[in-house]
């Protein structure tokens, strides 16, 4: 085995003792919170919208195209957006997405104040540079990405029911039957169990990422770049793992 | 006073400092000069502690920074100031909140006293009506001035300079020079500057620290320096050097 993977995954875990050593003041730490929370909650709105509205909209008319036959009652449609919303589509596209627009600027932004000496800065003013910089980011993100994931299923539940109404594939009352005939909030809850776990890891390894790159302008893409690649790797491994665990 | 003793310092299998002694004065500044590589930040880190040496003590004022723990480390960089070579402003925050940073953190005034102390410092260093503009949007000159003004908010009693006057051009170096100068006098801090501006050495330098290929070539006062060149070969191919740049 590959002793580069031993080497990062300790200095990773060191990274995030780290953070928890030296609290910072706390009203400090609340105003970066609430910075960080707008940055990744609001900031990522848009595009979370966007692609969910569309990814339940195409799942509707995918599975129409499908599905659809005399033995299968169209509700079926509803049913199928509604679960494959809450189980996969939503947490895990939705953090692929973050991982590639959260990510990356997280990695990018320390990374910058890394070879641009600011981080040594905080430390020579004795200030916890992990705590001050990553841990509000981790945070944050552990906070408003569970809230996207919700804010992303409802939206893609309603891409797919409009997506059915405009193109007359089933009507309200198809798809409203369909989606609420299999409803567990257990559904819910494991989703949001995985959007958790997917923020925590977008934020930290991205935050990692930054925090140890070496180099100039180049290597800050690097790492960037790596941010995004490693982090999508995991949540992908997590999928998995927690289906496993949980289902 | 700063004590530096048998000081150690390698990367990898690279041997950057060997067995340096020195010690930096009070109310003085202290110019660390050698050629590009010679290991001169690598020495200014090792003294604030961004660096760990492998062997060798520091002591601030008879204090061991070394074998301290965390706690009483952060005690000790309080009264540290550090001016960086590219100056680290925070590019986040604009200059009043850059000055601010280190009070807000360190101190308990009230937002108006922390105001009236930022414009104390900017005052200090005449970059008076600054206070709302962005790191971005100001000259490298003004950039150094700010991460001066910066390094003396807190009551600081020892500063790191490192390359202060690197990038900016003659004039604005001098300007740069005198502000630390006057400022090292004014509030009678232990100043190290890592230079390699000869310049620098002859206008303001008060204790020289030459150092060759990781170990101390020379060392001793400024008046002692200008003989110093006539006999010691390394320091009198480095001035050389300086002189025809």
């Amino acid at each position: 085995m590959n002793l580069t993977f031993f080497y990062h995954f300790g200095r990773y875990l060191i990274f995030l003792k780290s953070m928890l050593t030296r609290p910072e003041k706390m009203n400090i730490f609340f105003q970066r919170l609430f910075e960080e929370m707008y940055k990744i909650g609001i900031g990522s709105l848009p595009i979370i919208a966007i692609t969910s509205l569309f990814i339940g909209a195409v799942t509707t008319v995918q599975t129409a195209y499908q599905l659809v036959s005399g033995l299968i009652a169209k509700s079926v449609i509803g049913t199928i957006v509604s679960d494959s919303t809450m189980l996969e589509l939503g947490p895990t596209i939705s953090c692929l997405v973050l991982s590639g627009k959260v990510g990356a600027h997280i990695a990018s932004e320390i990374g910058n104040m890394r070879i641009s000496e600011q981080i040594d800065a905080l430390e020579v003013m004795g200030i916890n540079a992990t705590g001050y910089l990553a841990l509000p980011k981790i945070i944050a993100g552990m906070l408003m990405i569970p809230l996207l994931n919700i804010i992303a299923i409802t939206l893609s539940i309603y891409g797919g029911y409009m997506a059915g109404e405009l193109s007359g594939i089933l009507t309200h009352d198809e798809f409203i039957l369909g989606a609420r005939s299999t409803f567990k909030g257990f559904t819910v809850f494991f989703s949001c169990v995985k959007a958790f776990t997917f923020a925590f890891i977008i934020t930290s390894v991205s935050s990692y990422q930054g925090y140890f790159t070496k180099g100039g302008a180049l290597e800050v893409g690097e790492s960037s770049t790596k941010a995004v690649v490693y982090s999508s790797v995991l949540v992908l491994l997590f999928d998995y793992i927690l289906a496993e665990l949980m289902l | 006073m700063i004590e530096v003793k048998k000081l150690n310092k390698s990367f990898a299998d690279k041997h950057v400092l060997f067995d340096i002694n020195s010690e930096f004065l009070s109310g003085k500044n202290n110019i660390i000069i050698g050629a590009s590589g010679c290991g001169k930040s690598v020495l200014l880190k090792c003294l604030v502690g961004l660096l760990k040496p492998e062997q060798g003590e520091i002591f601030f004022d008879k204090r061991s920074i070394l074998e301290i723990n965390e706690v009483e480390l952060r005690e000790i960089r309080k009264e540290m100031g550090m001016l960086f070579q590219g100056t680290a402003l925070f590019d986040s925050l604009n200059v009043e909140e850059n000055i601010e940073f280190p009070l807000r953190f360190f101190s308990n005034m009230s937002p108006a006293e922390r105001k009236d102390r930022v414009n104390f410092c900017l005052e200090r260093v005449n970059m008076v009506g600054v206070n709302k503009k962005y790191p971005s949007e100001i000259s490298g000159g003004m950039k150094k001035r700010v991460g001066i003004a910066r390094a003396i908010a807190l009551d600081i009693k020892y500063l790191f300079c490192d390359e202060p006057n690197s990038g900016l051009d003659p004039i604005t170096s001098r300007l740069i020079d005198e502000l630390i100068n006057e400022i090292t006098i004014e509030y009678q801090i232990t100043n190290v500057i890592a230079s390699h501006d000869m310049k620098t050495v002859f206008d303001i330098g008060d204790h020289i620290l030459f150092l060759h290929k990781g170990a101390v070539g020379w060392e001793g006062s400024k008046a002692d320096f200008r003989h110093a060149i006539k006999e010691v070969k390394e320091l009198k191919e480095f001035i050389d050097a300086s002189y025809f740049e």
